[in-house]
């Protein structure tokens, strides 16, 4: 049999085979265009409505992750409040004990300084002694002129010798007391500036109290919000996580540098201890072994860290009694020490294997070996470095613990939002499938519009003629009424409700 | 507990597994040099070769220096052989003493009447096999123009699976600047009894680009 295209021929005429091909298919597409339609809204409907199924589960896991973000948020805040707020009552503490716990002392100090003081001023206010009362009856005895009797003239000089002696003796006894009222007086001045000292030293504690009283105050405002899960506390705890994780991250990246630079100091030497033909791998033991050392020194850091109670990685170190902690804190600081001279004298290794590397290079190339006196400048460097680092690498724990602590938190918001985005996606798609469905029923009709158009003439026809029966029969009965047109959308939308 | 002890048992011997990768990893050179009449004062140019070798090759390596005269396959053709110590300080002193016993070789050197690559040859395939190196290569030093005393016989196919052969500095003959497919036929044919081994086959003439010659092979 003869085809046209893909179809067999019906008739010699090509032309017309083709279109009896078309007008049997648009026919038979319009017998089958109920079921389709069914079928497309069942199809898009199953989409859509199981993508909304999908997708209000992810919402809900969002929903819990969200909750879950926020109580490891809101925990983490609280535990940083209470640590915060335990820590400026420990300082308090060590305030009071410092400088209150001292005040009965102070008070004492004082006391006895206003004791001494009293008994200066007592002591200062003892009045010099006076000329006695005769004194003034002899002055004026002694100030008569004296006549020509030699016996009153020598008896009114003696008065008047004796009277200017006992002046004189007088006036020197009142410098004597003035002078000793002034040594008290001297006395005085350091007890009244030593007071001074104390009181003002005591002020300057009690500011300082005050002022680390309204520092908890301000602390505390920040727990209760916490604690009272307030919008505004949720927010600075977010941005505050964000700003540590960027800048933790940031200091770890600094440091992976450091024992990157550890790790070629040392790299090269342990190939002289461990051997530099054996492989892990595709890794090198000796460059293995170099790592391992590095890592050893930073968990040592890390342990060192905890057991100085800076960081709080392994709540077991920090709640250790502390005779026990300051023995793990010596034990690691050991450790660490020993892991420096290693390092250092690898350091120095590493120079020496070098020197000789570049000598067997140059004799290999047959230049003469160099004349100039290798400086021992960068042996040093390198031997201090390689003793240094590991001690820097110890403050690698503090970044680490911020970076694991705001990580919890940047990983829930990063996984809330990819959630929710996963959930909107899928809505999008359960509506795209929806409407796709539409689409298909619409472009269905349109490929059979000659078939809906000759049913819309045939019905409006029909309708029309049944109408017009109608209206003879109404007018012959009651009177008329008209018959709604049928309309496909209407239909359509029916269906996919 | 039981489950414990064989998870440590099992990360112990992947740990010997991994450790046991170092003859896998370890180069073997072989260097034949050729003494003939012909090709003997392109020897010093050889030094240089072995020298930039030494440079290159690390701790676990193995190298062995073998002369081709008339009889090659002959353990008395090894000029020089070590295998370098897992301590980069030892096997630097072992390269000195390498170059020395080169040097004393190459100031010293007798001209050979015929030349037996083939020997040579299957001396190298001999010794690079006993070292269990991973990576093993020959450098042939010659011009390939092998000539065979009476009564020697070479017809052995070489077993070379897992071989570099590189031929270094192949000179043409005056006879191959008269008839230059003399040259091509006798490097062809080295070529094809490579291949035909399993081998991986090479010519570097040109001396300043010896970098990476162990690199691929």
């Amino acid at each position: 049999m003869a085809t046209t295209g893909f179809l067999p021929t019906i008739t010699a005429s090509p032309f017309l085979s083709t279109l009896i091909w078309i007008i049997l298919i648009i026919v038979a597409m319009y017998l089958a265009r109920k079921p389709f339609h069914r079928c497309m809204v069942s199809f898009s409907l199953i989409i859509r409505n199981s993508l909304r199924l999908f997708s209000a589960s992810v919402k809900l896991a969002e929903k819990r992750l969200n909750d879950r973000n926020r109580d490891v948020l809101l925990s983490a805040g609280r535990q940083h409040a209470e640590r915060c707020v335990e820590r400026e009552f420990e300082r308090i503490s060590t305030a009071v004990q410092r400088d209150l716990e001292g005040y009965p002392k102070v008070q004492r100090q004082l006391n006895e300084g206003l004791v001494k003081l009293e008994e200066e001023h007592h002591n200062s206010v003892e009045i010099p002694q006076m000329l006695p009362d005769w004194a003034k009856v002899i002055k004026a005895i002694a100030s008569i002129r004296p006549n020509s009797d030699p016996i009153v003239g020598n008896m009114l000089g003696d008065i008047h010798q004796t009277l200017s002696e006992q002046h004189t003796k007088v006036l020197e006894q009142h410098r004597v007391d003035a002078s000793k009222r002034h040594t008290i007086l001297n006395r005085m001045v350091p007890l009244l500036r030593s007071m001074k000292k104390t009181l003002v030293g005591l002020n300057k504690s009690l500011s300082d109290l005050n002022f680390r009283a309204k520092r908890i105050d301000r602390y505390m405002d920040n727990y209760e919000q916490i604690r009272e899960q307030s919008d505004m506390a949720m927010r600075t705890l977010s941005s505050s996580s964000l700003t540590q994780f960027f800048i933790s991250g940031a200091v770890l990246l600094i440091a992976l540098g450091g024992a990157i630079i550890n790790f070629n100091l040392i790299a090269l030497p342990m190939s002289e201890m461990v051997g530099g033909a054996s492989y892990i791998g595709p890794y090198k033991v000796s460059n293995i072994a170099g790592l391992v050392i590095i890592c050893l020194e930073i968990c040592t850091g890390i342990f060192l860290m905890e057991s100085l109670r800076i960081t709080r990685l392994f709540p077991i170190i920090g709640s250790m009694d502390d005779r026990m902690r300051m023995m793990l804190f010596w034990i690691a600081l050991s450790l660490l020490a020993i892991l420096a001279g290693v390092e250092s004298a690898l350091a120095f290794m590493r120079d020496r294997i070098a020197a000789d590397m570049e000598a067997l290079r140059q004799s290999l190339a047959g230049v003469s070996p160099s004349t100039i006196v290798g400086s021992v400048i960068p042996m040093v460097g390198q031997m201090v470095m390689g003793f240094i680092l590991p001690f820097i690498l110890t403050f690698v724990a503090i970044p680490l613990e911020s970076f694991v602590a705001s990580a919890r938190t940047i990983l829930g918001l990063t996984a809330a939002w990819m959630l929710r985005s996963l959930a909107f996606s899928l809505r999008l798609i359960g509506h795209l499938g929806y409407y796709s469905g539409r689409l298909m029923i619409n472009l269905y009709d349109l490929i059979i519009f000659p078939a809906l158009w000759l049913e819309g003439v045939v019905t409006s026809g029909l309708s029309r003629t049944q109408t017009k029966d109608n209206t003879k029969k109404q007018e012959n009965i009651t009177g008329s009424v008209t018959m709604p047109a049928v309309d496909p959308l209407t239909e359509n939308k029916e269906m996919a409700k | 507990m039981k489950s414990f002890r064989i998870w440590i048992i099992g990360f112990l011997i992947l740990l010997m597994t991994g450790c046991s990768q170092q003859s896998n990893r370890a180069k073997g050179v072989y260097m034949l040099l050729d003494t003939s009449g012909t090709y003997a004062v392109e020897l010093t140019k050889a030094r240089l070769i072995i020298n930039y070798l030494l440079g290159t090759l690390q701790p676990g390596d193995t190298m062995a220096v073998g002369r081709i005269d008339t009889g090659s396959f002959s353990e008395k053709d090894i000029v020089a052989k070590v295998t370098f110590d897992v301590r980069p300080s030892v096997a630097n002193n072992q390269k000195r003493v390498f170059k020395n016993n080169v040097n004393t070789f190459v100031t010293g050197v007798r001209q050979s009447s015929y030349t037996d690559i083939s020997g040579g040859m299957l001396q190298a395939i001999e010794y690079l096999n006993e070292s269990g190196s991973g990576n093993k290569y020959i450098l042939i030093f010659s011009d390939l123009q092998e000539e065979l005393a009476k009564g020697y016989v070479r017809d052995v196919p070489f077993e070379l699976s897992g071989f570099h052969i590189i031929a270094l500095n192949v000179t043409k003959l005056r006879a191959d600047n008269q008839d230059p497919k003399k040259y091509m036929t006798r490097v062809e044919k080295w070529r094809e009894k490579t291949i035909k081994g399993g081998g991986t086959w090479r010519v570097i003439n040109d001396l300043e680009r010896l970098d990476n010659i162990l690199a691929r092979g």
